[in-house]
């Protein structure tokens, strides 16, 4: 906790200035509507965690985003009957992935750096290969309704991060938490105490691909069908998560800093675009805010350890 | 020729060399000798540069020396050759003995200088199997001894320190390496040799020095000694520890039972851990004793012969037949240093899904201090994390608990502390098998004693069996 601490700090940092700027801000319409607008991002970023924790990386979730957006436009067409039976097959799709990803990680001991990053070209020339470069189709009312309706005041997409997030608390706190954070911490000793290493970091993959899934249909309803949809979301969850002081190469770092690390990655986002400032700059932004992030983290680790030996 | 003198170090408050004297001369092979700790490789590490000693001097040819880097220390004409060979296998012979001081020519390599230099060196070696182009990859360990040693030729070595040559040799390159070291004091170079082994020693040894516990008990002509002489200046000390009380009762019922256990490293094991009692096991480095305890656990299974209650295929296997692991490298394999010990200390009940044990009360049963459950155990003292080991394997209360070198980089108090808690868990009812290569503690701890040597058990000896008698039968060949 004791790490995770600054992120909140700077969390409610940028907020206040946020409500600076626009007064409005912190009324609850306003509120929740940013929320809403953060809870791709967010989700995304807590099954990120997941992976990170574990000591790997997933890559492959922006196309995987777009690749479910699209599939699921194409299979719908503006037909509400289908929209059930495709919820669910996006669903299987995005464990599916992770399972892919987890096993050639696993069992194959490819660096899930490049399995990740093998899955996010063979995704994305897929979708080009499949769509031709323009999606075709159109989703149902009903798949919108989830990314952009709401029940009574509160978007859906708020109740579903809320969900979201409480499962991830809760198997974070389970026994499956305990033994990932322990293969992310050390696999050998986490291997030689009985820990299915290779399972639990499987298992971790299928939550990325499963919260990816749940993001796509999120961002499918909010934004709409294009062949650009999750372009650049893999990098803007790890951002959020090492911002939330999550260490690379896993073992540190708690699942609700790692959410949080997403809503400050989107105020500041907010924050720009109310001064004005390009929205071409967030690429750069998120680059120094990575650097930096994982800098200061490594900084400060020697001189832990410095203080443990004296 | 050299001239070591009242050489001392210290690691971090602990001294491990107190005032060494060392020498050695043109043409002589000294062997320099001890159990594991007595300082040899610190000792070996100064006269290469890579530690610097606190107090003595360094001469050679007469001129004081002090090295504050390896490379120093190559320039003065020392080259050590160690255990773990150094070489770059995908380059060239050629290109490893001329690693970084390539011979150049208009700005480019010049290989065929650099080829036929060292095709001299190594047929000056009497080396034939192998030539100057072939990939270091694909040589043996002995070639790739020969290669070593070609390099410290060509950088104008006079004095060669080879540390445990022979412990990854096969019998018949033994005889090579023999001649290999003779060719070298035959051209005046100065060999010092570090070895377990006792035959080797006094094969080719002229004179002999032994160190014990950082401090030299003697230098004595090879010829002016036999094994059992040596055996006895080389572990000759006093049970000065305290250890806790043997069992009163008899071993009861045989918990695990081994026949003909055997896997690329062990052969032909049989031994039977019965409940209460504490086995010992010796055994010089690669003699298979970690091996034995990974076989045993399921980690590095057996793929041969009879196990009861069952022969582990995996580590969870082994765990779910009752037994536990103690690991030698309590870091890289125990712990998880970044975690709470609450974490740490319920590691395997978790991932074996049993019930959560209560863990304030384990903790203050393994004495860690203070109990604490919420510190991070890499700031914890290696007493206070083999405590936490321990805790992590109580929790499923294990039949049989396997221990490797459960003592190593632990404090004075917390070894005491962990032999008690041994004793207590024998007690209890717990079958423990613990290796050790601290003689003292095998034979103050051990209900008997089983002695490894090349992977097979080489015998046994029952309690109180003295030092002497273990390393007899660790050590002859």
């Amino acid at each position: 906790m004791r790490r995770a601490l600054p992120i909140f700090v700077v969390l409610a940092g940028l907020l206040v200035a946020i409500a600076i700027a626009n007064p409005y801000f912190l009324e609850p319409p306003a509120f929740l509507a940013f929320v809403k607008r953060a809870a791709p991002l967010v989700i995304l970023a807590a099954g990120q965690y997941f992976v990170i924790v574990s000591g790997e990386f997933d890559l492959s979730v922006g196309s995987l985003i777009t690749a479910e957006v699209v599939i699921a436009a194409r299979l719908i067409d503006g037909s509400a009957a289908a929209t059930w039976p495709v919820l669910a097959l996006l669903i299987v799709l995005g464990l599916l992935t992770g399972l892919v990803n987890g096993t050639v990680t696993t069992l194959l001991r490819v660096p899930s750096f490049i399995t990740t990053l093998g899955m996010l070209l063979i995704l994305s020339g897929a979708i080009f290969l499949w769509t031709g470069g323009a999606p075709r189709g159109a989703l149902s009312p009903q798949f919108r309704e989830l990314g952009r309706g709401s029940l009574g005041p509160v978007p859906w997409s708020v109740l579903i991060l809320a969900a979201v997030a409480a499962a991830a608390i809760c198997a974070m706190r389970a026994g499956f938490g305990h033994t990932l954070i322990a293969a992310g911490d050390n696999d050998r000793a986490a291997a030689l105490s009985g820990v299915r290493v290779a399972r639990v970091r499987t298992v971790a993959f299928m939550i990325s691909g499963l919260s990816a899934a749940v993001a796509a249909i999120l961002l499918g309803g909010f934004a709409g069908v294009s062949a650009q949809v999750g372009q650049g979301l893999e990098f803007q969850a790890i951002t959020a998560v090492v911002l939330g002081g999550v260490a690379l190469g896993g073992g540190r770092g708690s699942v609700v800093a790692a959410m949080a690390g997403a809503f400050t990655l989107e105020a500041l986002f907010t924050l720009l675009n109310l001064y004005g400032i390009s929205g071409a700059v967030e690429p750069a932004v998120q680059g120094v805010i990575i650097i930096a992030a994982v800098a200061l983290g490594a900084v400060s680790l020697p001189r832990r350890r410095a203080a443990a030996a004296s | 020729m050299l001239r070591m003198t009242g050489i001392g170090k210290s690691f971090l408050g602990v001294r491990v060399l107190d005032g060494v004297d060392l020498e050695a001369s043109a043409g002589e092979v000294h062997a320099v000798v001890g159990e594991n700790g007595a300082g040899k490789s610190t000792l070996m590490k100064i006269l290469a540069g890579v530690h610097t000693p606190d107090e003595g001097t360094i001469e050679i040819d007469g001129r004081s020396v002090a090295f504050g880097h390896p490379i120093e220390a190559q320039r003065a004409g020392v080259a050590i050759i160690y255990q773990e060979l150094t070489l770059l296998p995908e380059r060239t012979v050629a290109e490893n003995v001329f690693l970084g001081r390539e011979p150049v020519r208009r700005g480019l390599v010049d290989r065929a200088a650099m080829e036929s230099a060292t095709g001299e060196l190594l047929s000056s070696l009497g080396e034939e199997s192998f030539g100057p182009r072939d990939l270091v990859r694909r040589l043996s360990v002995a070639q790739q001894q020969v290669v070593e040693i070609a390099k410290a030729l060509s950088l104008n070595a006079r004095i060669v320190v080879m540390d445990e040559p022979t412990a990854a040799l096969a019998d018949h390159e033994v005889e090579l390496l023999y001649t290999l070291v003779r060719r070298l004091t035959g051209r005046g170079i100065a060999v010092l040799y570090i070895s377990h082994r006792l035959p080797e020693i006094f094969e080719l040894a002229d004179r002999i020095t032994v160190l014990k516990d950082g401090a030299r008990v003697t230098t004595a002509e090879a010829s002016s000694l036999d094994t059992a002489t040596l055996v006895r200046l080389m572990v000759g000390r006093e049970l000065d520890s305290y250890y806790p009380p043997r069992a009163a009762e008899p071993p009861g019922e045989v918990m695990l039972s081994v026949r003909g256990g055997g896997n690329a490293r062990l052969h032909g094991i049989d031994l039977d851990l019965r409940a209460g009692e504490i086995v010992g096991v010796a055994g010089l480095q690669g003699s298979g004793r970690t091996e034995l305890a990974k076989a045993l656990f399921g980690a590095e299974p057996f793929t041969s012969g009879e196990m009861t209650p069952c022969r582990p295929r995996s580590v969870r296997e082994g765990i779910a037949a009752g037994i536990g692991l103690v690991t030698e490298d309590r870091k890289a394999e125990g712990l998880l240093l970044n975690q709470h010990v609450r974490d740490n200390a319920l590691l395997v009940a978790r991932a074996a899904g049993t019930r959560r044990p209560g863990i304030e009360r384990l903790l203050e049963r393994v004495r860690l201090t203070p109990p604490r459950p919420t510190q991070e155990v890499r700031l914890l003292s290696g007493g206070n994390q083999q405590k936490v080991v321990l805790a992590k394997w109580m929790t499923v209360a294990p039949r049989v608990l396997l221990f490797d070198e459960p003592t190593r980089g632990v404090d004075v108090g917390a070894k005491a502390v962990i032999h008690e808690l041994m004793r207590e868990l024998a007690r209890d009812g717990t079958a423990i098998l613990m290796i050790s290569s601290e003689l003292p503690e095998l034979i103050g701890m051990s209900d008997r004693i089983l002695v490894l040597r090349d992977g097979r058990i080489a015998g046994e000896l029952p309690a109180g069996a003295t030092e002497e008698a273990v390393m007899h039968l660790a050590a002859a060949s």
